[in-house]
C-alpha cells in the first residue's frame, strides 16, 4: 500500500463508526483544550511580564542596600530586640513598608564603585514631596519615582525625561491627568505643574516643572503612579528637602544603583552579587524582582497543564477502546487484507495512523475552540476585571505553542493506538477469516 | 484435461499441518501430496472438520506446514517470508469466500479495488481495472452501490470481481455458492467456470457439494486429514 493510500484509508476508517469516533474526538477535546487555555494563560502573563521588563530597559543595572538584620523582609525573624544604628533609614521602593535599611553613605558608595564588575554607582535619591497641582486647581499626593540609568518608563504620549537639560521636567502618570483639569494625554504635554516639598525645618517649598511625558501604568513599571522628575528638577527637589538637614546627614541614601556591562552573562551578574554580599551589600537586578512572579506564574501553568495532560491521558484509554472495539469489528477485513498480500507492517501503520487522526481532530478543534474562547475572554477581561493593567492580555497564544500542543495529543494518541494496532497486525488470516 | 508433462503451478509433497501440543496435539493433515496443473478445476472434497479448510489455507498460503513442502510454480512457498510471500499472495492468489468479507459500507468500487490498492497501483490505474473487472461481470452500474445493500448474488459477483481485479493465476473459492439459492448459485458456477476455461485460471473450489464438485476436472476428497480419493471428473 502507498503510503497516501495508508493514511486516506486510515482518514477513512476514523469516519466509520461515527458516534464512538465524536465521543472519542471529545475527550480528547476536552483535554487539549484546557491544556491550550492553561497555556495561553502562562503566554498571555509571561508576555506581558517580558513586555513590561523590556520597557524598564534596565538589563544591566541592580540596586543595592546595605545588608541589615531585617533587610530578609517583611516578618523575617530576628532574635531579640535590634540594636540601634544611627545609620538606619526607613526604606522607600525597595523593602517591605515600614521596614529598615542601613543608609549608604559616600564611603559605602566608593566602596561599591571598587568592587569587580561595578562600571558605575549612582545613589538613589530618595524624595517625598507633598502634593502636585495644576494651574491652581486641586492638590494631588504624589510620590516621586527615580529612574535608574539605562532605564525608561512607558509613554503613553511625549518624551522621556532629559537628564542634560536645565530645565525641570516631569512626567506624569496618566491617572493625574484628568484630575489635574488636563483635556487628554496630548494636552498634558508642555503644561507646567507645581509640586510642593516640605524641608527638614517642616517649611513648604513649591517648585514648578514642565510636563514632557505622561506615562502609562503597568504592574511591574518602575515607577509606579508616581511622578519621573530629570535629574535637574531631582536634584533641586531632593536639594529642598535637605534644607536643614545637619550637612553630615545629607549625603545618606537608602539605596544605590550600578551598573554592569549590559552583555554580562547570568553567571557574571551573579559573580557581582556575590562579591557585593561579601562586601555586606545586597544586589538585586529587576529580572531578580519578576523573576520571582515569573516563577509563580510558571508553577502555577505547570500546575494547570498537569490536569490537562491527566484529561489527555484519561481520553487516550477512551482512544485505546476505540480502536480495540475496532479491531474486534474489522477481524474479518484484517484477516482478508493480509490474505491479499498486506504486510502486518502496514495493517499496524493503518491502526496507527487512525489513532493519530482521532487525536489531531481533537486536538485541532480543541485547539481551535480555545483559541475562540481566549481571545473572548480575554478581551472581555481586559475591558472590565483587568482595565486597570492596560496592555495585559490576559490568555494569548503563540503559533508555535500551538502547534506543539498539537503534536503533543497527536503523539499520545499514537502511543494509545499502539496497542490495539499491535493486536491487528498480529492478527492471523485463518483464524480471521474462520467462519466454521 | 491439462498434458501432464508440463511442471505443475502447485506441488504438494507429504504435507502434515498439526495444532496444539502434547496431549492436545490435533493433526488436521497427515500426509497429502499431489499436484495442481495451470489451468485445472479442481474440487477438494470433505466433510466439515476433515482437513479440506487447512489444506486451502495452506495452498493459499496463509498458513504454513508442520512439515512436508509446498511448491508454488516450482518455488518451495518455504523459502517466501515478509515482503515476497505479501506479493506472491497478491499477484497470484483471488479469493472467493462463502461470506463475501465485503466491506458493507464502503462502495462496489471500493472492495473491488482494495487489491490493488494493497498492491500499491496508482489511482487512476486502479479505477480502470476495477471498473473492467466489474463490467466483465455485469456489475458497472452497481459501482458506487454499497456493498451492504447488494442482493446476495451481486455480492459474490462482486467478490469474483475483487478476486479477479489483480489477474490472479489461482482462484480460490471456499464454498463459493454455500450461501446462495440454487439458481443464483448455478450462475457464480457459470461465472467461475468460464474464467476457468477461457483466461485459464486456475480454480481451486473447496465445498462438500457433490454437484459443484462434479463440474471440475478434478476431485480430491480428504477424509480424517488424508487423501483417500484423486480422481479425474468425467464432465
Amino acid at each position: 500500500m502507498r503510503t497516501v493510500d495508508l493514511i486516506g484509508t486510515a482518514v477513512a476508517n476514523t469516519f466509520r463508526s461515527k458516534t464512538r469516533t465524536i465521543l472519542t474526538i471529545l475527550a480528547i477535546f476536552v483535554g487539549a483544550f484546557t491544556l491550550t487555555l492553561t497555556n495561553g494563560l502562562g503566554t498571555g502573563i509571561n508576555a506581558y511580564i517580558d513586555d513590561t521588563v523590556s520597557s524598564v530597559g534596565a538589563s544591566d543595572t541592580m540596586t543595592v542596600t546595605k545588608t541589615s538584620e531585617t533587610a530578609g523582609g517583611l516578618g523575617a525573624a530576628t532574635s531579640g530586640p535590634k540594636e540601634y544604628d544611627p545609620d538606619a533609614v526607613a526604606a522607600t521602593g525597595a523593602g517591605a513598608p515600614g521596614s529598615t535599611v542601613v543608609a549608604l553613605t559616600p564611603t559605602d558608595l566608593d566602596e561599591l564603585g571598587r568592587i569587580d564588575g561595578v562600571l558605575d554607582v549612582q545613589a538613589v535619591k530618595s524624595i517625598s514631596t507633598d502634593y502636585i497641582e495644576a494651574g491652581g486647581g486641586t492638590k494631588y499626593v504624589v510620590g516621586v519615582g527615580g529612574l535608574i540609568s539605562g532605564q525608561s518608563v512607558t509613554l503613553v504620549d511625549g518624551a522621556q525625561p532629559d537628564d542634560d537639560t536645565d530645565t525641570l521636567q516631569l512626567v506624569l502618570p496618566t491617572s493625574y491627568v484628568e484630575p489635574l483639569g488636563f483635556g487628554s494625554d496630548a494636552d498634558a504635554v508642555g503644561q507646567t505643574v507645581t509640586v510642593a516639598i516640605t524641608d527638614a525645618q517642616r517649611t513648604q517649598h513649591t517648585v514648578d516643572a514642565t510636563v514632557v511625558g505622561v506615562a502609562e501604568e503597568s504592574l511591574a513599571s518602575p515607577t509606579g503612579a508616581s511622578i519621573v522628575p530629570n535629574a535637574a528638577l531631582t536634584d533641586l527637589l531632593y536639594e529642598t528637602q535637605n534644607i536643614g538637614v545637619p550637612s553630615d546627614q545629607v549625603e545618606r541614601y537608602a539605596q544605590a544603583s550600578i551598573r554592569f556591562g549590559a552583555d554580562a552573562t547570568d553567571e557574571q551578574v551573579t559573580a557581582v552579587k556575590d562579591r557585593l554580599a561579601d562586601a555586606g551589600y545586597t544586589g538585586t537586578t529587576v529580572a531578580d524582582q519578576l523573576g520571582t512572579i515569573k516563577t509563580v506564574i510558571d508553577g502555577i501553568v505547570l500546575v494547570l497543564n498537569a490536569f490537562a495532560i491527566i484529561a489527555l491521558l484519561a481520553a487516550s484509554f477512551g482512544i485505546v477502546n476505540t480502536l480495540l472495539m475496532s479491531v474486534q469489528e474489522r477481524t474479518r477485513e484484517i484477516g482478508l487484507m493480509k490474505a491479499m498480500g498486506q504486510s502486518s507492517s502496514k495493517v499496524f501503520a493503518l491502526f496507527s495512523i487512525e489513532a493519530a487522526f482521532i487525536g489531531f481532530l481533537g486536538s485541532a478543534i480543541g485547539v481551535g475552540i480555545a483559541v475562540l474562547a481566549g481571545t473572548g475572554i480575554s478581551a472581555a477581561l481586559s475591558g472590565s476585571l483587568l482595565a486597570d493593567l492596560p496592555g495585559l492580555d490576559l490568555i494569548a497564544f503563540d503559533p508555535v505553542s500551538l502547534g506543539i500542543i498539537v503534536l503533543v495529543v497527536m503523539v499520545i494518541a499514537f502511543l494509545a493506538g499502539t496497542l490495539p494496532a499491535a493486536r491487528a497486525a498480529k492478527a492471523d488470516p485463518v483464524e480471521s477469516l474462520r467462519y466454521e | 484435461m491439462q498434458s501432464t508433462t508440463a511442471p505443475p503451478i502447485i506441488s504438494v509433497r507429504d504435507v502434515r499441518r498439526s495444532y496444539g501440543r502434547g496431549q492436545n496435539r490435533f493433526e488436521a493433515l497427515k500426509g497429502v501430496s499431489f499436484d495442481i496443473h495451470a489451468g485445472e478445476s479442481v474440487a477438494i472434497v470433505g466433510k466439515s472438520g476433515s482437513g479440506k479448510s487447512t489444506l486451502m489455507h495452506v495452498l493459499a498460503l496463509l498458513d504454513a506446514p508442520s512439515s512436508g513442502t509446498v511448491e508454488l510454480e516450482g518455488v518451495d512457498t518455504s523459502t517466501l517470508r515478509g515482503r515476497r510471500l505479501n506479493t506472491t499472495r497478491n499477484k497470484t492468489f483471488g479469493f472467493v469466500f462463502q461470506q463475501f468479507f465485503l466491506t458493507a459500507n464502503a462502495t462496489v468500487l471500493e472492495n473491488v479495488l482494495l487489491p490493488m490498492k494493497i498492491a500499491g497501483v496508482r489511482r487512476g490505474d486502479r479505477r480502470r481495472r476495477a471498473l473492467a473487472a466489474l463490467a466483465q461481470l455485469q456489475l458497472e452500474d452497481k459501482a458506487r452501490n454499497r456493498a451492504v445493500n447488494l442482493s446476495g448474488g451481486q455480492k459474490q459477483r462482486t467478490v469474483i470481481a475483487r478476486a479477479l481485479v489483480n489477474n490472479p493465476r489461482i482462484i480460490f473459492a471456499d464454498e463459493p455458492t454455500g450461501n446462495l439459492d440454487t439458481a443464483t448459485g448455478a450462475v457464480v458456477e457459470d461465472i467461475l467456470f468460464s474464467l476457468n476455461r477461457e483466461s485459464g485460471i486456475t480454480l481451486i473450489v473447496v465445498t462438500h457439494d457433490e454437484e459443484l464438485a462434479g463440474r471440475c476436472d478434478r476431485r480430491i476428497l480428504i477424509r480424517d486429514g488424508l487423501l483417500v480419493e484423486d480422481e479425474a471428473v468425467a464432465a
